[in-house]
């Protein structure tokens, strides 16, 4: 796509080396410290599954014996690799779970391994994790044959459908009509809160708040599920989850696992909107995403939620800012443009009069910052009111607003949003919708160049601008991000660094601190 | 006048429209079947306007059609909430206008409970049923002390905070343990605070049952599906009323 913008390079060039600036001492932070959901995530890479009788997952249960041991000496300081490999060495056990019953059983202690104990521990961790690691890499290639064998997708923007019944087993059929009625993206939403649980719950789960809890297995039946769908329908149907909350990198590791495609992990999301310790986040954020850079997985970003909680011509500048913070923390941790979906939505007041012009300068803004990024296109939810057939219009809007612009995935909005959970029928209009819109406007982009010095060519710049003055802001602030997160400088909330959940999970690294995870990911 | 039938575009002409699926493959006998269907909810006659298969078993359809009921609005009745509904704006404005400093809500998951689902629904700026949560309101300040707080802890974190309200979620209701948590959480405030200084007791939770306010020594019960826009309002009226007074 030529540009339509003409945005000045130097200025573009200026806000990404200022994202950097912001970002850059958060990396620091984060490569300085790690958290029980890194250590869990290592754990489960290296193949430790399942869960005790209460539903407490091996993992969690492992960790905690090893933090209670070490707690005299360091705790989680040195990571688990060490004191779980020694230990599987010194009681001559095969594999983590007869481990991890035995030390829930008290009947293995943990130490901190030296010298040569050390050395041989190290090794054994990195062997058997890179075992894990080689997994996701052979699941991506699997992927990749799966893609070429069946085809892809016929044409962007990616249709995104949601299902979200509770219930993986009414999940299943729910995601494969959809798929059959045109989608190209199934997202699963979570079960209400699962973002502040501080395990992974296990197995096919039928229950869940308002969605379905994110399990392995629900993950495994899931992508089966479509796998079948894609051959039937001969175009390879993407599969959506969350790795977002207190679990992030264990949910990266299951999805790479079981072959997922397309994560929801935001950097900032889970500060800002779940009152996570930013500490936390950011730690167990960089991880995630080298697991998702790793195994082939497309990030989604969540840059729509600051326009639910805020105005969206206001607050318009806070998303472009969140986006080149977004691009900097996903390329530091290995993603490739390709797989940045980052998100923006369109949320304008329908009643401010230009609002379609406005979506359309900060849609386009999104596009030419970010060429090579597929781009998640987020439909109205704050403007609609129950009114479903103003809801279908604004849709509409939407829907050529994302043609116009070129996105790369777009959620199919619904016009009952806020009335119930979609309906079969639901589903069908807003496809209809969709199928109209594209059939009728798809190309209509070749034609469309906004004069240079007009209205959208304005918006864009003076949008640029003020996130560029954003980032400015957030560096000045004496620990930059940090503070800037702390005092409120995004969205209403103030987050400061030794608040909010989780934070009791999280360590400042030894210099016998051993993770054999990051150890591989980070090779060059 | 109290009487009105539904207006098409002629006075009395008792016009409505409908859309519906019905699980079946679309036919000659699937548009019979809505046509039916409108007959028996009392359009007549009942025009399918619109039939559209919606894969191979299903049938979307829009009809149109004239109903001969009659409506009273004079024996409308009508639930009244104690309290008004009001906008985010408008709550923060009250709280601005009447208490002059923002006003104060403490809140939690109180004995073995874990399940932070409801308060955080109410509380995370995230919300519940597409309204964002009371963290949302900027004349609201929001301590959210999560799962498993114990009744004194939140005594007293509730004096330190100086509460205008405490808000607890319960949801675990084993041997009814939400009853015997809730009105041990108003027994301690009771004890600590002089009757007319204690903050307003607020509970909810899926299984509460809205009118044992009372019984439980709380004052008020707000049970499943109660979104944050309620419960704010509800404190506006409460909380600023009073001291308007």
């Amino acid at each position: 796509m030529t540009s339509k913008l003409d945005l000045d390079p130097a200025a573009v060039r200026a806000a990404r080396r200022l994202a950097e600036r912001a970002g850059a001492p958060i990396v620091d932070l984060a490569r300085r410290h790690t958290t029980v959901a890194v250590e869990r995530a290592t754990l489960r890479l290296a193949g430790l599954t399942g869960a005790d009788s209460d539903g407490i997952p091996w993992v969690n249960r492992l960790l905690d014996c090893v933090r209670a041991d070490l707690a005299e000496d360091g705790g989680l300081q040195h990571g688990a690799a060490l004191p779980v490999w020694d230990a599987l060495r010194r009681e001559g056990i095969e594999d983590l779970s007869t481990l991890a019953q035995k030390a829930s059983a008290g009947s293995v202690r943990f130490r901190l391994p030296e010298g040569a104990d050390a050395d041989v521990a190290r090794a054994a961790s990195r062997r058997q994790v890179g075992a894990g690691v080689a997994a996701l890499d052979a699941r991506r290639a699997e992927r990749e044959r799966f893609v070429s064998e069946v085809g892809d997708a016929p044409a962007t923007p990616w249709i995104y459908l949601i299902v979200a019944t509770g219930d993986i087993h009414e999940d299943i059929p729910q995601a494969q009509a959809a798929a059959r009625a045109g989608a190209d993206v199934i997202a699963v939403i979570r079960s209400t809160g699962q973002s502040l649980l501080d395990y992974v719950p296990e197995g096919a789960t039928r229950e869940g708040f308002a969605g379905t809890y994110a399990t392995q297995e629900n993950f495994r039946l899931m992508r089966a599920a479509l796998d079948e769908s894609s051959r039937e329908l001969g175009r390879y149907i993407r599969l959506t989850n969350y790795a977002s909350g207190l679990c992030m990198p264990e949910i990266a590791v299951l999805a790479g696992l079981e072959r997922l495609d397309m994560m929801l992990n935001d950097s900032m999301y889970g500060i800002l909107f779940r009152d996570i310790n930013p500490v936390r986040t950011f730690v167990d954020q960089r991880l995630s995403r080298q697991i998702h850079a790793r195994a082939g997985i497309i990030i989604n970003t969540g840059e729509d939620n600051y326009l639910t909680t805020a105005d969206a011509v206001e607050a318009a500048h806070t998303v472009t800012t969140s986006q080149l913070l977004n691009e900097y923390f996903a390329k530091e941790a290995g993603l490739a443009d390709w797989q940045l979906g980052l998100g923006h939505a369109f949320e304008i007041d329908p009643d401010v009069p230009d609002s379609f012009r406005m979506e359309l300068a900060h849609a386009l803004l999104a596009r030419e910052l970010f060429p090579d990024a597929p781009l998640k296109w987020m439909p109205p939810t704050r403007h609609m009111t129950g009114d479903v057939f103003r809801g279908n219009l604004l849709d509409g809007f939407f829907n050529l607003a994302g043609a116009l612009t070129g996105q790369g995935i777009l959620l199919v909005g619904m016009m009952t949003e806020a009335v119930v959970t979609p309906w079969l029928s639901d589903r069908d209009l807003a496809l209809q919708n969709v199928r109209y819109v594209m059939n009728a406007a798809g190309r209509l982009h070749e034609d469309f160049h906004p004069s240079p010095g007009g209205f959208i060519h304005e918006r864009a710049r003076q949008v640029l601008g003020e996130s560029t003055a954003l980032l400015e802001r957030i560096i000045e602030h004496p620990d930059g991000l940090l503070d800037a997160i702390a005092d409120g400088t995004f969205g209403l909330m103030k987050r400061p660094a030794d608040a909010g959940r989780g934070l009791d999970g999280v360590a400042e690294k030894s210099d016998l601190y051993y993770n054999p995870a990051s150890d591989i990911l980070e090779a060059p | 006048m109290s009487i009105v039938r539904p207006y098409g575009d002629t006075t009395g002409d008792g016009m409505v429209q409908l859309s519906f699926t019905l699980p079946v493959p679309h036919s000659k006998v699937a548009e019979g079947a809505a046509a039916q269907l409108a007959g028996k909810m009392g359009m007549d006659p009942a025009l399918v306007v619109h039939a559209r298969p919606m894969g191979p078993d299903f049938t979307f359809f829009v009809v149109y059609g004239r109903v001969h009921h009659l409506v009273d609005t004079d024996q409308v009745e009508v639930v009244e909430r104690d309290y008004p509904l009001l906008t985010p704006k408008e709550v923060n404005a009250a709280v601005k206008e009447r208490l002059r400093r923002r006003l104060v809500v403490v809140g939690g998951c109180i004995g073995t409970d874990a399940h932070t689902v409801g308060i955080d629904a109410i509380l995370n700026i995230k919300g519940f049923a597409g309204e964002k949560g009371l963290e949302y309101y900027r004349e609201l300040k929001v301590v959210n002390l999560g799962a498993q707080v114990s009744v004194p802890h939140l005594v007293e974190r509730a004096r330190a905070e100086e509460a205008d309200a405490v808000l607890v979620s319960q949801v675990v209701t084993q041997r009814d343990t939400h009853l015997l948590n809730t009105r041990e959480m108003a027994a301690a405030f009771r004890e600590a605070y002089p009757e007319h200084r204690r903050p307003l007791l607020v509970v909810g939770g899926p299984r509460f049952d809205e009118t044992m306010a009372g019984e439980l020594g709380v004052d008020r019960v707000f049970a499943r599906g109660t979104t944050p826009g309620e419960v704010a309002s509800f404190l506006v009226a409460r909380l600023t009323g009073q001291e308007a007074s």
